[in-house]
């Protein structure tokens, strides 16, 4: 789950990070309280999960309470790359001298973490990395012993951070590899980290990526999930135990396990291209079971995206019989259709592995004119598609 | 003879007594694994029944290895406890240990392969979130259907487990030495070069099926390996191709970042390694009958 900048600001702040101070607000009217609890002079900046957004004109300063309004009601509702701005973070502003860049991240190659720190912050640093790359540190920490004071110093020196800021940094390192592991991140990213007129070192920026997987001990996490943003069918499923993502197509997907599923998706969008370009709607797995319960909830979802012409439901049965998978889908069916939930749209169903002849029966006893069985992958994506054509 | 896992291996269940342990435990010894107890410190002492195999709880990995001579851990307990579990087992030094869980903190396994690397490697790991390792017809540690095909000398190495079942399935009259599922985490025990390696040195593989997926840059660094090291045919296939940018599809490292951990950039790498990418499933079997005749 990648972070707003104010919900990393605010993160910061709580692990004894030095942060300027900032709130957020939902309308000018917020906007306006804020910058009258700041004082003086603010910087009013769109958050949005993408980057780009002071060329865009998402960034603004402003100069007093009438001025943050004003902003405010500028960048409120802007669109940024395809995001809405829904909310806008007012900061105090600084007197920067110099801008670093520092970073703690998972390094999957080397199955640890690493350290990535430069003194020339404020860009890109895969622009640095590519231009400088002697002025990129790269420093591997081990997952168990952590960022301590002398870990802390080895990525001063490496990084050739000035004497004068040195000491802060060192805290800093060591604090925020605190904040890293206690909140589960995957990946925090400061920049810029940033020496202001006062020989302060401040955090101004926040890019935090916090594992999902970690949630079980993260109560409060949940809180920061960006409601506006998660798509009503995603949210749906999610409250099933399923994993769906929306996407653009009008071809259903439902399969069982990650790796067939996306290879479904892929086995779709090939077929699709002789059949006017249509596309997978989603990505759906409904995992092992593949109970009528589990897929009625699975074809209710698929079925809720009014973009669906077509279902293909692709299982493979591996430990799951077949033969239950097929029972399954006709139960699911009856199931929905006493919900008041009629399936109108066409099925392709294919089933193979274990009892796949026995499942493959069960379907064609059941002869439901929605309901299209064909053994291979490869046909059944084809027919989905052509149906999914037929149907747009 | 197949690679980390035969005949011979002794297997203990981590997490036995659990739902999804006990499942599992009896569809091994079904499966003719040879299954010789489990652990869980708060049944210690007891027994559980199998359909007639008496199977004796043990307090920890180590009194289990002391005890039945057990060289492969299977690992079944939930997520919170699996840092634990993985660290039980990289203490006694079992050899072989495979993580079933699905859902661990990237940060926790983090930390055990750490502390693995840091006690020298002596134990194996297999996954997070993985289906586990099968030598059809010898023996099966994990929840790969043992039914799918008999043994072969085709060696299989992926990142998805229904993609591997459904490639064991497409090439069963051919026949596996050894499947191993490595996972979809983005920190595992075991990589697509480390069984690369072993299917390369094992005398009972003829051909490698490869079978990757999107997300970070494993594929590519296997290709690399295959250019230098394996002599063997190796056929590969990579789920995802249509994935957008930025969404997790299933797998928690299954996602496509910026310019990395595209399918095509991990196809084109293969490609480049002498390696024949199938575009589908199907293709990717035809393409190994191909390599077999």
């Amino acid at each position: 789950m990648d972070l707003f900048e104010y919900q990393g600001r605010d993160l910061f702040e709580r692990h004894g990070l030095p942060v300027l101070g900032g709130g957020v607000a939902e309308t000018p009217q917020e906007a306006r309280a804020i910058a009258e609890r700041l004082g003086g002079k603010v910087v009013v900046k769109a958050q949005v999960k993408v980057g780009g957004r002071g060329k865009a004109g998402g960034v603004k300063l402003a100069d007093g309470a009438d001025e943050a309004q004003a902003r405010a009601t500028d960048i409120l509702g802007m669109d940024i790359k395809g995001h809405t701005v829904h909310k806008v973070m007012l900061a105090e502003t600084a007197d920067i001298q110099e801008e670093y860049y520092f970073s703690y991240l998972l390094d999957r190659a080397n199955r640890t973490f690493l350290c990535i720190a430069s003194v020339a912050g404020g860009m890109e640093i895969e622009t640095v990395a590519e231009e400088d790359p002697e002025r990129v540190a790269k420093i591997a920490i081990d997952a168990n012993e952590g960022v301590t004071e002398a870990k802390a110093r080895e990525i001063v020196t490496a990084a050739r951070f000035p004497a004068e800021v040195a000491e802060q940094i060192v805290d800093i390192a060591v604090k925020l590899w605190q904040a890293f592991v206690a909140e589960d991140a995957t990946l925090v990213e400061v920049n810029p980290l940033a020496k202001v007129g006062d020989g302060r070192v401040l955090l101004l920026d926040a890019k935090i990526t916090l594992d999902e997987n970690a949630g079980f001990r993260h109560p409060d996490h949940e809180a920061l999930i960006d409601q506006s943003a998660v798509d009503p069918l995603e949210q749906a499923a999610k409250a099933k135990n399923l994993n769906y993502v929306k996407l653009d197509g009008e071809v259903g997907i439902i399969g069982n396990g990650a790796g067939l599923v996306m290879s479904t998706l892929d086995v779709v969008a090939y077929a699709g291209e002789g059949h006017g370009g249509v596309q997978p709607a989603n990505f759906l797995d409904i995992g092992g079971g593949a109970s009528a319960q589990v897929m009625a909830n699975g074809l209710e979802i698929v079925l809720g995206d009014p973009a669906v012409k077509s279902v293909f439901v692709n299982v493979f049965g591996g430990i799951t019989a077949c033969d239950e998978v097929a029972n399954g889908i006709i139960q699911a069916l009856a199931l929905l259709g006493e919900r008041g939930e009629a399936v109108t749209k066409p099925l392709v169903v294919r089933l193979d592995g274990n009892n796949a002849e026995a499942g493959r029966a069960i379907l064609d006893q059941a002869n439901n004119p929605l309901v299209q069985r064909v053994d291979t992958m490869d046909g059944a994506a084809e027919r989905a598609a052509e149906l999914a054509a037929a149907g747009k | 003879m197949a690679i980390w896992l035969t005949k011979d291996s002794k297997v203990i269940v981590q997490g036995m007594t659990g739902a999804e342990g006990s499942k599992h435990t009896r569809r091994m010894l079904a499966a003719g694994t040879n299954v010789v107890g489990g652990v869980n410190p708060r049944k210690a002492g007891t027994t559980v029944d199998f359909d007639g195999t008496e199977l004796p709880v043990f307090a920890n990995v180590g009194e289990a290895m002391k005890e039945t001579g057990a060289d492969v851990s299977v690992i079944f307990v939930p997520p919170a406890f699996t840092r634990g579990a993985v660290l039980e087992a990289i203490d006694a030094e079992i050899p072989l240990a495979v993580v079933i869980t699905e859902g661990v903190p990237v940060q926790d396994s983090a930390a055990f392969w750490a502390h693995n690397v840091a006690s020298g490697q002596k134990t194996r790991i297999i996954g997070p979130n993985c289906p586990g390792i099968a030598s059809p017809g010898a023996s099966n540690a994990g929840i790969i259907p043992a039914d799918i095909t008999p043994g072969g000398r085709i060696g299989l190495v992926s990142k998805s487990g229904t993609l591997t079942y459904q490639l064991m399935y497409e090439l069963r009259d051919i026949g596996f030495s050894t499947a191993v599922g490595i996972g979809g985490d983005p920190i595992i025990g075991t990589t697509h070069i480390d069984a690369l390696k072993a299917f390369q040195e094992d005398p009972e593989t003829d051909a490698i099926v490869m079978i990757g997926e999107i997300g970070g840059d494993a594929e590519e660094r296997a290709a690399e390996f295959i250019k230098a090291n394996v002599t063997k045919p190796v056929v590969g296939y990579i789920a995802g191709f249509t994935a957008p940018v930025g969404k997790t599809m299933g797998h928690a490292g299954a996602i496509i970042s910026g310019s990395a951990g595209t399918a095509d950039a991990k196809k084109e790498a293969l490609e480049a390694a002498g390696v024949k990418v199938g575009k589908t499933p199907s293709e990717t079997a035809r393409l190994m009958r191909e390599v077999m005749s």
